[in-house]
């Protein structure tokens, strides 16, 4: 008896997105909760309108997303996913620029059978034990830049890097990155206040330590007191960074002192395939403005989820699942692919601020990590 | 640590405790005279920042800059002392604190409203960029060394301010007893504006100094406002004298703070934990010595005793 109303079900479920497939796909409702007002705007608006762009582009009407501002406080973000899973019934949710929201959302949001797609977030403790088959992270896992930025360094033949980040898990963990691939002595360590503006005492350090070489990860206005201040001070060491503090939105705010600096990103707006040079012209035409790393992020996951629509219906779970790890959509990235624990495994570039005009903006100079997946895809059991 | 580093350190100090000087003097000046806590100084600070980064970006004029930056967070300061602050005077702390914190909100949102969310540009003038040499050899940005002198030399105005004008005597006058200057006869309204417009000018003027070395962005007064209350309360409340020793103490532990305790820690623990441990403790250090302070002398080191 059990077994054959199983059966029922298992047939009707089969039938009923056999049914879904005829069609062209369910309805999907998509809830994205990011940092739109505060300090951190200006990476959720990139984020939004990357993402929007994407879903415009496509002219599909199955899709519709439902925007709300975390104020980039988690408690905001997990009153806003409650609201949106149980009132809004949203069946994807995304969005969320800052770990420490993400780590407060992401795990009741799956464990209640949403998916979640990160469109910037990739803290380590979802990337390893705390994996999910529904959580897929588009952008990179946190380390991943800094890996890069370690791996150039060794390749630059730096021996003696000084190394600064802010107090707090995400810092710590960049620092942690860094040396995973870069293997030299350190100058110095330096673990500053999260939030801190003036670097005066760090530079002079700097200036005593004798390093060959500076490696920072200063997200935001920090990065852009610290840039600021380092070019003011006279120190000529040669500076390396995770592409955070260059970004299309911060850069025209350092100016000249960000000029030759190199840092590491997945992606560039100078990166050779068709799928970006049709980016980077429709955003400019849309928003009037070029676009950074996070635009960049925000529309590779919309068109990620929009290549799953294709494929399956989001009523069936385990379909939809499928299609969302092929990853079968033209990445911005050039090659694009997801690991065992959902995380990318793609190129990590090293790029240098160049002005363009009266534009300050990245080039592309080489490649730091070829198809580099993540330290913690193997604690992952899913 | 060499003494040429430990020199520059101090400087750095330095630099940053007169800058708060020029923050905490207005709160002060207000707290004084008016009783008010104001927490939306921080975004006075942050009007001065805006407002000098954009006259320096359309004029190209740092000097121009200052000038709008003192004038636009006065006329902001004297806006809002007359639409909102003084029908705050007679109510009490907590009302003050809720208003203000509005005015917060309303000052961050509107300036992302008119400049949007990503930072500004605002710079160092070329013929104040770059570092000069010291005696004794050490190297240090002309732009701080300026800093600090700017520092001073409104310590040394606010001083002959207070004690040498007939505003100076009403403000004075007005700090110790309110309703008996207006007995006699002193238009305390007008008084209590130009205080106002006074101490938000001086905030403004710090917003667009401080500026050209940091990130001119929506929310960059808050960070300062905090510390900026740390050393009104550490100088006593209502003394400028308080104010500028108070803000040369916090200035002097957070930054000597920062790079000693580190240093002391790696004598008995290996360089990561006592990186992380000494930057934490540093972090903690001036609220320490707040409250040390006042254990000490609870109004205060200035302050009036009661």
């Amino acid at each position: 008896m059990k077994l054959r109303s199983l059966a029922l079900v298992a047939a009707l479920s089969a039938l009923a997105s056999g049914a879904y497939a005829d069609s062209d796909g369910a309805k999907v409702k998509v809830g994205m909760i990011t940092t739109l007002s505060g300090g951190g705007a200006s990476l959720g608006i990139d984020a939004r309108d990357g993402f929007m762009l994407a879903v415009k582009q496509s002219g599909n009407e199955n899709i519709e997303v439902v925007i709300e501002d975390d104020q980039r406080k988690p408690d905001i973000a997990v009153q806003v996913a409650d609201k949106m899973i149980q009132s809004e019934k949203v069946d994807v949710m995304t969005g969320l620029i800052f770990s420490n929201l993400a780590m407060a959302v992401v795990p009741s949001a799956v464990a209640q059978g949403k998916f979640y797609l990160s469109v910037n977030a990739g803290p380590s403790a979802l990337a390893g034990k705390g994996c999910n088959p529904n959580y897929f992270s588009v952008a990179y896992q946190n380390d991943n830049l800094h890996e890069a930025a370690g791996a150039y360094a060794k390749e630059a033949g730096y021996k003696k890097s000084f190394i600064l980040a802010p107090n707090y898990p995400a810092g710590v963990d960049s620092l942690t990155g860094y040396k995973r691939f870069y293997q030299g002595d350190l100058a110095g360590e330096l673990l500053t206040k999260l939030g801190q503006t003036d670097y005066a005492s760090e530079i002079a350090q700097i200036r005593a330590s004798g390093a060959d070489s500076v490696f920072f990860f200063l997200p935001g206005g920090m990065g852009i007191s610290f840039l600021k201040q380092y070019a003011d001070s006279g120190v000529d060491i040669p500076v390396v960074g995770p592409a955070f503090s260059f970004d299309q939105g911060i850069l025209q705010a350092v100016g000249d002192a960000a000029l030759g600096v190199v840092n590491t990103s997945q992606w560039g707006k100078d990166l050779d395939n068709a799928a970006n040079a049709a980016f980077v012209e429709t955003f400019q035409a849309e928003y009037d403005r070029l676009p950074s790393l996070y635009a960049a992020q925000g529309f590779d996951t919309a068109n990620l989820l929009l290549s799953a629509m294709d494929k399956a219906s989001v009523t069936d779970a385990d379909a939809f699942r499928a299609a969302l790890k092929a990853a079968d959509f033209p990445s911005v990235r050039g090659k694009f692919k997801f690991n065992t624990n959902n995380h990318p495994i793609q190129n990590i570039y090293v790029r240098e601020v160049i002005k363009e005009g009266d534009v300050y903006t990245n080039k592309i100079i080489g490649t730091a990590l070829e198809d580099h997946g993540d330290a913690y895809a193997a604690e992952c059991k899913m | 640590m060499s003494p040429i580093l430990l020199a520059e350190q101090v400087l750095n100090g330095l630099q940053l405790g007169v800058m708060l000087f020029v923050m905490a003097a207005g709160l002060t000046l207000v707290f004084g005279v008016m009783g008010l806590i104001n927490l939306a100084h921080g975004s006075l600070f942050m009007v001065g920042a805006f407002a000098a980064a954009a006259v320096a970006g359309a004029t190209g004029s740092f000097l121009l800059a200052l000038v709008a930056a003192l004038a636009a967070a006065a006329a902001a300061g004297a806006l809002i002392e007359v639409l909102v602050i003084r029908r705050l005077y007679d109510r009490d702390h907590l009302d003050q604190v809720l208003a203000t914190f509005a005015l917060i909100l309303i000052f961050s949102e509107g300036t992302r409203w008119i400049f949007g969310s990503f930072p500004l540009y605002l710079n160092v003038p070329d013929y104040l960029s770059g570092p000069v040499t010291l005696p004794g050899g050490i190297q240090y940005p002309l732009y701080r060394l300026t800093l600090i002198a700017i520092g001073l030399a409104i310590a040394g105005g606010l001083f002959a301010l207070i004690s040498k004008t007939r505003l100076g005597i009403q403000i004075r006058a007005g700090e110790n007893d309110r309703e008996m200057i207006a007995a006699l006869g002193v238009d305390i309204s007008k008084l209590y504006t130009i205080v106002f417009a006074l101490g938000a000018a001086l905030a403004g003027l710090a917003g667009a100094l401080v500026g050209a070395i940091q990130s001119v962005q929506v929310g960059m007064g808050e960070p300062v406002l905090i510390v900026a209350f740390v050393v009104i309360v550490i100088g006593g409340i209502g003394s400028i004298k308080g104010a500028l020793v108070g803000a040369i103490l916090v200035g002097l532990t957070d930054t000597l703070g920062g790079v000693l305790l580190p240093e002391l820690f790696k004598l008995f623990m290996d360089n990561s934990t006592a990186s992380s441990a000494g930057s934490a403790l540093a972090s903690m250090l001036i609220y320490i010595l707040m409250a040390g302070v006042l254990i000490w002398k609870p109004t205060g080191l200035f302050g009036a005793s009661t």
